[in-house]
């Protein structure tokens, strides 16, 4: 099993959503993160006194897949979140040891 | 003396309401600018200040204004302590030009004053004072800084016997240079928030601004055109010169930032708002609606660049009293100077410089502005070292790193996530 993780830009997670849904993805978390790349934050200005805000907004996308579908999923993620404008973010794939389904205490890929 | 005038009245009763509703409206504006561990202490030294205001304004507050006359400094506190006599026959009506309004009405409006007056002060010393410290300034400023200086302006004290009448229609002297240097002095004494300078200190809620600006603005009218004293022309005069000065200051401010830093913003907008009312407070019933847009844009400009200077100079105004207030009122007053549309608007006052007046009501201005910048540091440093050498202003700063919040008042403002359990829900 792997764990595909995705950081990517906010105004792109209905997007990724949709096609990953359409991928026939069944689940996934997503939280609010904040962080920075290579485009390191932006500056705000408040009464004429200037602040570098080096951690900008990001969604964090989260998918526990198949070990064949990691790849796959991998690919959907980046072509939905893509804008080709620095800060769109990256995508890794971790491997998962052991998945359990709360409400039914399954184990392994019958979790998922 | 006029019989009870109860238009007038209503309106003085509408107005005093409407300056109380101002110092709720600063804790918000003040509260949005700091950081989110410090917002309930700002917002409670506005309220603080309500509290303890509202009982000594009463008790001596009004006497010390408005009493008869002490060296020319205040007023006898003995004469109308606890407003005692008030509602005899010869008290009972306020005599200011025969309104026919209730004195208890009188001293309603005047009371909001004093306690948004100290509450102002607060804006200069957030997120790093001790709660007790403050009360205690604010019981030993109003009384010693605030009423004289009520009295000298408008109380028939010294200030009022320049080269000719001083015209402060509703404060610029007695609540905004006053405040704005009080401001100043207690940010020099009492020094930077830890980090001044180095950390980030972002307003944590720009809406919070936003509508504390906007209830300081529908307050204001209260403030100005209840400083006619009473429900006629020059209430309506000066209705409209608070609205063209301050949307003339708010336009000022915004292109100021935008030329300078690339950005009209929301702070900049609710700061220009609050920069035209206070530049507007002394001139509001003296000047045309067209000299207002002047003196409102000149606010809007000057104040957005007199907010600088705490970096340049070095001193932690966190809010930037000095730069708004202070600024804003030092212009307002001098405004007066210039743009006073004829002679005895108050009984031997002159026409502005612009209208035929010559120099004498300009340097009458300079000269209430120069002794009133004098006399509030004076007694402010007085105090403000007492305290310091006695009760000590600041928090540790263990304390002021955690959050003031939390270790002063016990709450914290916002949680991000349900933690804890509830020990006893009523003790």
């Amino acid at each position: 099993m792997k764990l595909v993780t995705g950081i990517i830009q906010p105004h792109r997670l209905d997007d990724v959503k949709s096609a990953l849904e359409a991928a026939g993805v069944r689940g996934m978390t997503v939280s609010e993160a904040s962080g920075y790349g290579r485009q390191k934050g932006h500056t705000e200005v408040y009464r004429g006194a200037e602040y570098t805000v080096d951690l900008v907004p990001k969604i964090r996308i989260e998918v526990l897949v198949d070990d064949e579908d990691a790849n796959a999923v991998t690919d959907v993620i980046v072509k939905a979140a893509q804008t080709g404008k620095i800060g769109d973010g990256k995508v890794w794939t971790a491997s998962v040891e052991d998945v359990a389904r709360v409400r039914t205490g399954e184990r392994g890929e019958q979790a998922l | 003396m006029d019989a009870l005038n109860t238009g007038n009245t209503a309106w003085m009763l509408t107005s005093a309401s409407l300056v109380l509703l101002m110092t709720p409206g600063l804790a918000f504006f003040y509260g949005g600018m700091v950081r989110s561990k410090s917002v309930l202490n700002i917002m409670m030294m506005s309220f603080g200040a309500m509290g303890v205001v509202g009982i000594i304004y009463v008790l001596w507050g009004y006497s010390m204004s408005f009493g008869s006359d002490i060296a020319g400094i205040f007023g006898n506190p003995a004469d109308f302590f606890g407003l005692k006599g008030m509602d005899d026959n010869a008290n009972a009506l306020f005599s200011f030009e025969d309104s026919g309004v209730p004195a208890y009405v009188w001293v309603a409006f005047q009371a909001t004053f004093a306690i948004i007056t100290v509450a102002l002060i607060s804006g200069s010393i957030p997120e790093r004072v001790k709660f007790g410290s403050w009360m205690v300034f604010v019981a030993a400023w109003v009384t010693f800084v605030y009423f004289p200086m009520a009295h000298m302006v408008w109380g028939g004290g010294l200030l009022t016997k320049g080269p000719s009448t001083p015209l402060d229609f509703a404060g610029g002297t007695v609540v905004h240079i006053n405040a704005g240097v009080a401001g100043l002095i207690l940010a020099l004494i009492i020094g930077k928030r830890k980090g001044f300078g180095k950390e980030p200190m972002r307003p944590h809620n720009l809406p919070f601004v936003m509508l504390g600006a906007a209830l300081l603005w529908f307050g204001w009218f209260g403030f100005n055109a209840g400083s006619a004293g009473a429900a006629n022309d020059q209430a309506g005069l000066a209705w409209i010169t608070t609205t063209v000065a301050t949307a003339a200051a708010m336009v000022g401010w915004l292109a100021t930032e935008k030329i300078r830093d690339g950005h009209a913003t929301s702070l900049g907008a609710a700061s220009g708002i609050v920069a035209g009312l206070v530049a507007i407070t002394p001139a509001a019933g003296f000047v045309s609606p067209v000299g207002s847009i002047f003196i409102g844009l000149i606010a809007g400009v000057v104040c957005a660049l007199a907010v600088g200077l705490k970096y340049k100079l070095g001193y932690d105004d966190s809010l930037d009293v000095v730069g708004v207030h202070l600024v804003g009122g030092l212009w307002g007053t001098l405004s007066v100077g210039f743009f006073a549309t004829a002679d005895d608007l108050w009984e031997g006052s002159k026409a502005g410089l612009f209208y035929g007046g010559g120099l004498t009501q300009l340097a009458t201005q300079a000269i209430i502005a120069i002794a009133a910048i004098a006399f509030s540091a004076v007694v402010t440093a007085i105090i403000g070292y007492i305290i310091k050498a006695t009760m000590g202003w600041r928090v540790s700063e263990e304390v002021e790193v955690g959050g003031i919040d939390l270790a002063v008042h016990g709450e914290s403002a916002y949680e991000n996530i349900s933690s804890g359990r509830i020990v006893s829900e009523v003790k």
